[in-house]
């Protein structure tokens, strides 16, 4: 599929498809435009991974909600007040100094949107999807993160509706700290086990 | 049967380009594939599996090399016109259209609706019908099939025939390879199986690895 312009118009092949079919759709009643811009706006303002963070933030230093996220991770999740869509079965899988977790899904892109948005580009790519299953620590050597041979590495292919947020080991030097700044220390790739959170010297 | 977007364990696949700090979307066509994908109403029936394999009938070396958005615009375009809602022409009559416009913005109170919606929970469980089979334990060994039924399948083809370890039993689910060719829910036990990495990859898999796939019971049988 090429994009490339259109003679003097401003629009590439793909844009000008897509115009035309929401055109379409549109016309026959098949979008409702006002839904349109507000689904887009959910996703880019409403839902994203600082819901995963806080989730995580409260596992580090509430042992009851961890206990809780054990239990059932898509009830604690509810609890911060977030659920739907891509986020209906969650499992939390924690990471601990022997095991590092990494989720994936090599069918498509499966990846759970109530906790952390929508899904980075290489999440979705063709080589995260064939590589992850069959060389996890050569891809997270080459996303930085080095794990000794005596770490095992836990691979999930999101392969049904179950989603896996990943729990990453909270990092040194951060007792006492409350769970607004541990939160900040959480990236979105830490929760894929695509990376580690940020250390404590990170944080403002 | 397995097509091209069975992509675990493919070998010949370079580095994972990463950009930092990436945008939900490179392009404002994007968000509107994706919106229209999430809101489109139709065809009747609809799912969320049938709508993973109109993603998985695009043509390979079009599925390969097409972008993420890109696979959900055909996909889109393909389900609407099987169910018989739109057709070629009338996209192709509507080249050149400006469209709506895309800087408008929302809404707040249509932002609060949609993030409503899509908040609601809507599970995938269902009530275990009537003569299912007994569940396989946890810590039951079971192989994977080596069947490759036509239409949409779940079961990722490294680690068919691959014998693994239930881990988790998640319950009864909807299950996706017949709900997504319009056959029924079908819900059955769902598991999680864990496979060592040896057993998927041969001698050449790397140590201490392990890879989980989510399987429906009819995927699975008893292994030794």
């Amino acid at each position: 599929m090429h994009d490339h312009p259109h003679g003097g118009s401003h629009l590439t092949d793909t844009e000008a498809r897509v115009r035309a079919l929401e055109t379409l759709l549109t016309e026959k009643g098949l979008i409702d435009p006002a839904e349109m811009d507000a689904v887009i706006e959910n996703y880019e303002t409403r839902v994203g991974p600082r819901n995963g963070a806080a989730v995580v933030a409260k596992a580090w230093t509430d042992p009851a909600y961890m206990a809780r996220l054990r239990e059932d991770a898509t009830a604690a999740i509810h609890e911060l007040g977030y659920s739907g869509r891509q986020g209906e079965h969650i499992v939390a899988v924690e990471n601990g100094p022997k095991v590092h977790n990494l989720v994936v899904c090599t069918l498509c892109s499966c990846y759970p949107w109530p906790v952390l948005g929508l899904p980075p580009a290489w999440y979705k790519s063709n080589e995260y999807r064939a590589r992850a299953v069959r060389e996890p620590r050569k891809v997270l050597a080459e996303f930085g993160v080095e794990l000794a041979d005596d770490v095992e590495v836990k691979v999930w292919d999101s392969t049904a509706e179950i989603r896996y947020l990943v729990i990453p080991q909270r990092p040194e030097g951060t007792e006492g700290w409350d769970e607004a700044r541990l939160a900040e220390l959480v990236t979105r790739d830490s929760m894929i086990g695509a990376g580690l959170p940020r250390p404590a010297e990170a944080a403002a | 049967m397995t097509r091209i977007h069975d992509l675990g364990g493919m070998s010949g696949f370079g580095p994972v380009e990463r950009e930092a700090e990436e945008p939900n979307f490179h392009a404002p066509w994007e968000a509107r594939v994706l919106a229209m994908n999430l809101v489109a109403k139709g065809p009747e029936g609809w799912n969320i599996d049938k709508g993973r394999h109109t993603r998985e009938r695009l043509e390979p070396v079009l599925y390969l090399g097409s972008s993420y958005y890109q696979r959900w615009l055909e996909g889109l375009v393909l389900r609407l016109k099987d169910g018989g809602l739109i057709d070629d022409g009338q996209i192709e009559a509507r080249m050149g259209a400006e469209g709506p416009d895309w800087e408008r913005g929302a809404e707040p109170e249509m932002v609060e609706a949609m993030h409503a919606r899509f908040s609601e929970h809507h599970p995938y469980t269902r009530p275990a019908p009537n003569g299912l089979p007994a569940p396989f334990e946890i810590g039951a060994r079971v192989r994977v099939m080596t069947d490759d039924p036509s239409g949409h399948c779940r079961a990722p083809r490294y680690v068919r025939g691959r014998v693994g370890t239930v881990e988790i039993r998640h319950g009864v689910h909807v299950f996706a390879d017949t709900n997504g060719m319009g056959r029924g829910e079908n819900p059955t036990h769902l598991y999680c199986v864990r496979f060592d990495a040896r057993e998927l990859f041969g001698e050449e898999a790397e140590p201490g690895a392990s890879v989980t796939c989510d399987l429906w019971h009819p995927h699975l049988e008893a292994a030794e």
